[in-house]
């Protein structure tokens, strides 16, 4: 098999991975305040974390292509104290890619916090347990179908965006050409049968993951 | 002893109404709070919990203020010790019977675990987990795990209102058992005047948010066949 494909598709399975695996542990916490928290900003937040769900991928890559560059705050703070440039680099659009999938990790850890009876919580409060201790061995093992839908979703959310990967990474290959960005330059080049290959997996991928969901979030319900 | 001096708002089926409990529960009573639905009962329970804060009073129990709206102390339920039995059972579905009251305990004690399994009759059903049981059973696992956390104040909401009325009977018992067992005060709501009676050492009366009677089981249930 030619080794760009490979690269390309190793590369994109990366980025999936590494955004998935940052967003859950991010998204647990920010999913347990929205869930049971009542503070002032509560709406702005909520509304800033589903704003990806709504605006256009290229509005959010160019405005944190903006924000990567050394002219401005953000990108002149890494490069002066880190040496980092992320525009153009994988870390770059791996950030992108954090912050444009946040609500699909958020929301469906949201949702499961939420079916989980109070009581359960309260319950557990009565025993002594602090709000961690219950979180760890009372909520989480009781949300996991919630847990693998945010997961999936977030991972296969992440393979297939587009807008955001090429206002922010451009198109380097082992850098930042991730699948769906090769099958756009395939068919430029009129390369169909490589951008069939590139299509198919990602449609076979993205199948198995959301058949998955739906017969997890298909067995029945565990409470009482 | 525990001290009760405490207000709140209530939102009601009829509109807002003020809970104002002032009250004391002596040692070793097993008190039943007796009313109509949206009456207050489970409103004050919450409150005794830490579940709920009352809008002001104090509560206190065995002298350890738990709350006081005036010095501004309201103790979290992690820190009243008690044992809080809520009308859905509230098992930990991901637990075996065991782990449920495993979970409870301040340190693990596979001898008391034992004991409790025993004492209520669920050692034949410990491997398995909450959702396979009865009502009867998880009603039984539920005193258990609220005893194996040692409370100082057992918390009863409604415990039978899911059961038929042979299980009733036969829960009952257990209720004492757990109370004996306890030595201390025990809290129980119920509107079942033939529970009360059974089970009491002492009644309250709630009505709208306020107590109108006060004392033992014979005086309150007569109070009860003329008011309710």
């Amino acid at each position: 098999m030619n080794e760009d494909f490979v690269n390309t598709l190793l590369l994109t399975g990366k980025l999936a991975g590494w955004t998935t695996l940052i967003l859950f542990i991010i998204g647990l916490p920010l999913a347990y305040i929205l869930a049971y928290k009542r503070f002032f900003l509560k709406p702005v937040v909520e509304a800033l974390i589903s704003m990806p769900l709504v605006l256009p991928p290229t509005v959010l890559g160019f405005y944190m292509l903006v924000a990567y560059s050394p002219e401005h705050f953000f990108g002149r703070f890494l490069e002066q104290t880190f040496d980092w440039r992320l525009a153009f680099t994988f870390e770059g659009i791996l950030i992108a890619s954090i912050v444009f999938s946040l609500p699909f990790m958020v929301q469906p850890l949201q949702n499961g916090l939420g079916a989980i009876p109070k009581s359960l919580r309260e319950a557990s409060y009565t025993l002594g347990k602090s709000e961690f201790i219950t979180f760890i061995r009372v909520l989480i093992p009781n949300m996991a179908p919630s847990i693998i839908t945010a997961l999936a979703m977030t991972f296969a959310h992440c393979i297939g965006e587009f807008g955001v990967v090429i206002m922010v990474g451009g198109n380097m290959p082992g850098e930042t050409r991730v699948a769906s960005i090769a099958i756009y330059d395939e068919v430029q080049i009129l390369n169909y049968d490589v951008a069939n290959q590139y299509s198919l997996v990602l449609f076979i991928i993205s199948m198995i993951i959301l058949t998955v969901i739906y017969s997890i979030n298909g067995r029945k319900k565990i409470f009482f | 002893m525990l001290k009760i001096n405490i207000e709140r708002e209530m939102l009601t089926s009829e509109g807002t109404t003020t809970l104002k409990v002032d009250t004391q529960i002596g040692e070793k009573e097993l008190l039943c709070l007796f009313g109509h639905s949206g009456s207050g009962k489970t409103t004050l329970m919450r409150m005794l919990a830490g579940l709920n804060k009352p809008d002001r009073g104090y509560i206190e129990f065995n002298g350890q203020v738990w709350f006081d709206s005036g010095k501004k102390i309201n103790l979290p339920p992690q820190q009243r010790n008690t044992g809080y039995m809520f009308q859905d059972y509230a098992l930990f579905p991901n637990m075996t019977i065991r782990k449920n009251i495993e979970f409870a305990q301040k340190e693990k004690n596979s001898r008391e675990v034992k004991e409790l399994l025993t004492l209520f009759g669920l050692k034949t059903l410990q491997k398995q987990y909450p959702q396979k049981l009865s009502g009867g059973q998880k009603q039984r696992v539920a005193l258990a795990r609220a005893l194996a956390s040692k409370p100082k104040l057992l918390l009863l909401d409604e415990p039978l209102s899911a059961l038929d009325f042979e299980m009733r009977l036969t829960l009952q018992e257990e209720i004492i058992k757990a109370h004996e067992m306890l030595n201390s005060i025990t809290l129980l709501v119920s509107h079942d005047i033939k529970e009360v009676e059974k089970l009491a050492t002492s009644v309250i009366l709630l009505k709208n948010g306020e107590i109108t009677g006060q004392g033992n089981p014979n005086e309150m249930m007569k109070k009860i066949h003329i008011s309710y």
